[in-house]
């Protein structure tokens, strides 16, 4: 059961991920690097969901914060110069987490459909905004540099995705995962669960419901957003269709199921799957791809409705 | 002189054309065991819900230990000390009878740690333990909620309403949908428990044998109004009462 769930048990396997992400680094080839950070950024994401998920909620649109992130990474390089990818992932954070906290008054108060649909409009105006809008690159987006840290440059010759990028997206979601399973097993994700189980026992044990929804829905948002700056970084580029359009925020939902809420480990394994899947279908198979999505969501919901991760409850002869 | 620890003034309720509290004065001294009774309708869980800030009353003033408390939340008349159990158990049908308790003493005990920081940990799972052998839960430690037998929900439910150690707490109806033969069990194991966590209480029941046996004092409502109060004797025995509340029992549907 997810409230008896050992914290240093994930603190140990969250330390051994990334020892051996990091060694692994000389032996990966340029595509699987990528492939690894890149899915280390959209599981960010898909985390946020989970946090949500935790609290019976889901959001159409996270989106908003991934291209909230991306674009406030984006936006600093081009008009302020920045270009220190920790100033960048500062940035973003802040950015999502001053309109997460804002328009968080207004989420707050629902639930269900209600809830996913709220954020699913907020995306789409956020959308139509950085479309029209000149200043902001319209619908052409903004080209992102090489990042650099701290004062450290990396050879351009390199490539995007040096060691120094890498590894400060596997120290730094580490980080992340960590905390925000401190946080899942701390008094507010205690609350998540009394939202999601009977909101009127939980408001007579003296909690605010809405107070409680708020804070995971901030916290949901900074991790979309952290998410949205990793991937600018590694892509390069940032445009509104790749980030606030709402086929982007379904992606991450999808995500979301098809990893399971049982463990913060599981967004990461989920969108690294997404990924693959999505690289070699786009090669082999151009056209089947929307129904590989269709029938692998199929088959999740059918036969493992807890996600991936509940196979390894299974394995370990748990139940789910 | 004890303290009096909860006073309504003049409380009123409407719901459309249906009166739920009328000019409602009810003043509960610490240590006391008040049980209500009253027909079905006759306004004792409205009652409660505006005394828990689960409702606000249309008129009137809500005092515990001399504050006003009239319009506050459901959060706020916790925090003041008010707690409550539910004509139907309001658990969290999800998770066990341990997770249950470790939830509510997680979010709400005197032991929880600060909100961001892990919270299984000995002195969270010792009170979740205590509470459940206090109410003699322990042997269902393990099973769901929603698969408990109706006593043990109810049981559950006053235990998670002591988590915190109240000032005062309400009981809906604590022995509705337990067998007649398990009642006296059950109320006597609850009352227990309250004494020795030394919890003012005010508990409404239907069964009369009930409210004799364990009510210090009993308040009548009829219709929204008290109809009467004072001695269990005294009450039980008064005319009104019997041909208003007593005579119409027994066997009702359970409500919300
Ligand atoms: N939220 C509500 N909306 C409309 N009417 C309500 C509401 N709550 C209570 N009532 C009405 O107010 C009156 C008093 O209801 P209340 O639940 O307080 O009675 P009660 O004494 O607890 O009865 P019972 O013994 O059946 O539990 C009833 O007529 C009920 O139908
Ligand atoms: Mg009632």
């Amino acid at each position: 059961m997810t409230l008896l769930r050992s914290v240093r048990l994930t603190t140990v396997g969250i330390t051994v991920a990334t020892v051996v992400l990091l060694a692994l680094w000389p032996l990966l080839p340029a595509w699987a690097a990528h492939t690894v950070a890149v899915s280390l950024g959209g599981g960010l994401v898909v985390l946020g969901l989970l946090i949500l998920i935790r609290f019976g909620l889901v959001s159409f649109g996270q989106g908003l914060f991934f291209a909230i992130g991306g674009y406030a990474a984006a936006l600093a390089n081009q008009f302020l110069g920045i270009t220190d990818m920790l100033v960048m992932s500062v940035a973003g954070i802040a950015s999502a987490g001053a309109v997460a906290w804002a328009l968080g008054y207004i989420v707050r108060g629902h639930r269900g459909i209600f809830f996913a649909m709220l954020n699913l409009a907020f995306s789409m105006i956020l959308f139509g905004i950085l479309a029209k809008t000149v200043v902001l690159g319209s619908t052409d987006g903004f080209s992102v540099g090489v990042p650099t840290l701290l004062g450290f440059a990396p050879d351009p010759e390199a490539g995007r995705l040096t060691f120094v990028l890498f590894g400060f997206i596997v120290i730094s979601t580490a980080v992340v995962a960590w905390w925000v399973d401190r946080m899942l097993a701390s008094p507010i994700g205690y609350a998540g669960q009394g939202v999601r189980e009977n909101e009127l026992r939980l408001r007579y044990l003296g909690v605010s419901a809405r107070g409680a929804v708020h804070i995971a829905y901030i916290a949901a948002a900074k991790l979309a957003a952290l998410g949205g700056v990793f991937t600018v970084l590694l892509i390069g580029h940032v445009t509104p269709e790749d980030t606030a359009y709402w086929t982007k925020s379904g992606e991450f939902v999808f995500v979301a199921i098809l990893g399971g809420s049982g463990n913060v480990a599981a967004p990461f394994i989920a969108q690294a799957v997404f990924e693959l899947v999505r690289t070699f279908a786009l090669q082999y198979a151009p056209d089947a791809w929307q129904m590989l999505l269709g029938i692998t969501l199929l088959l999740v919901i059918l036969f493992l409705p807890g996600g991936l991760w509940s196979l390894a409850d299974r394995l370990r002869g748990r139940d789910a | 002189m004890p303290e009096v620890l909860l006073e309504t003034r003049s409380l009123g309720k409407r719901f459309g054309a249906v009166i739920a509290a009328e000019d409602v004065n009810v003043s509960v001294t610490a240590g006391e065991i008040v049980g209500v009774i009253g027909a079905n309708g006759a306004g004792k869980t409205t009652f409660c819900n505006m005394v828990t800030g689960y409702l606000t009353p249309d008129l009137g003033q809500i005092l515990f230990r001399g504050k006003d408390i009239t319009g506050c939340t459901v959060g706020e008349a916790t925090e003041a000390g008010i707690h409550r159990s539910f004509q139907i158990p309001q658990l969290f049908p999800g998770l066990t009878v341990y997770e249950n308790l470790l939830l509510a003493v997680g979010v709400f005990g005197h032991r929880r740690p600060p909100w961001w920081q892990p919270l299984v940990r000995p002195e969270v799972e010792n009170e979740a333990t205590a509470i459940m052998e206090r109410y003699r839960i322990a042997e269902s430690a393990a099973t769901r909620v929603d698969r408990l037998p109706q006593g043990v929900r109810k049981l559950l439910d006053i235990a998670m309403a002591m988590v915190g150690q109240p000032a005062m707490i309400l009981l809906d109806e604590p022995t509705s949908g337990i067998s007649t033969k398990e009642k006296f069990d059950v109320m006597g194991n609850v009352i227990d428990a309250l004494r020795k966590s030394a919890a003012t209480v005010l508990f409404v029941e239907h069964d009369m044998e009930v409210v004799g046996r364990y009510a210090d004092r009993v308040i009548a409502f009829r219709e929204g109004r008290v109809l009467a109060d004072g001695t269990p004797r005294v009450v039980l025995e008064d005319p009104a009462v019997i041909e208003h509340v007593v005579g119409r029992r027994p066997g009702h549907p359970p409500d919300a």
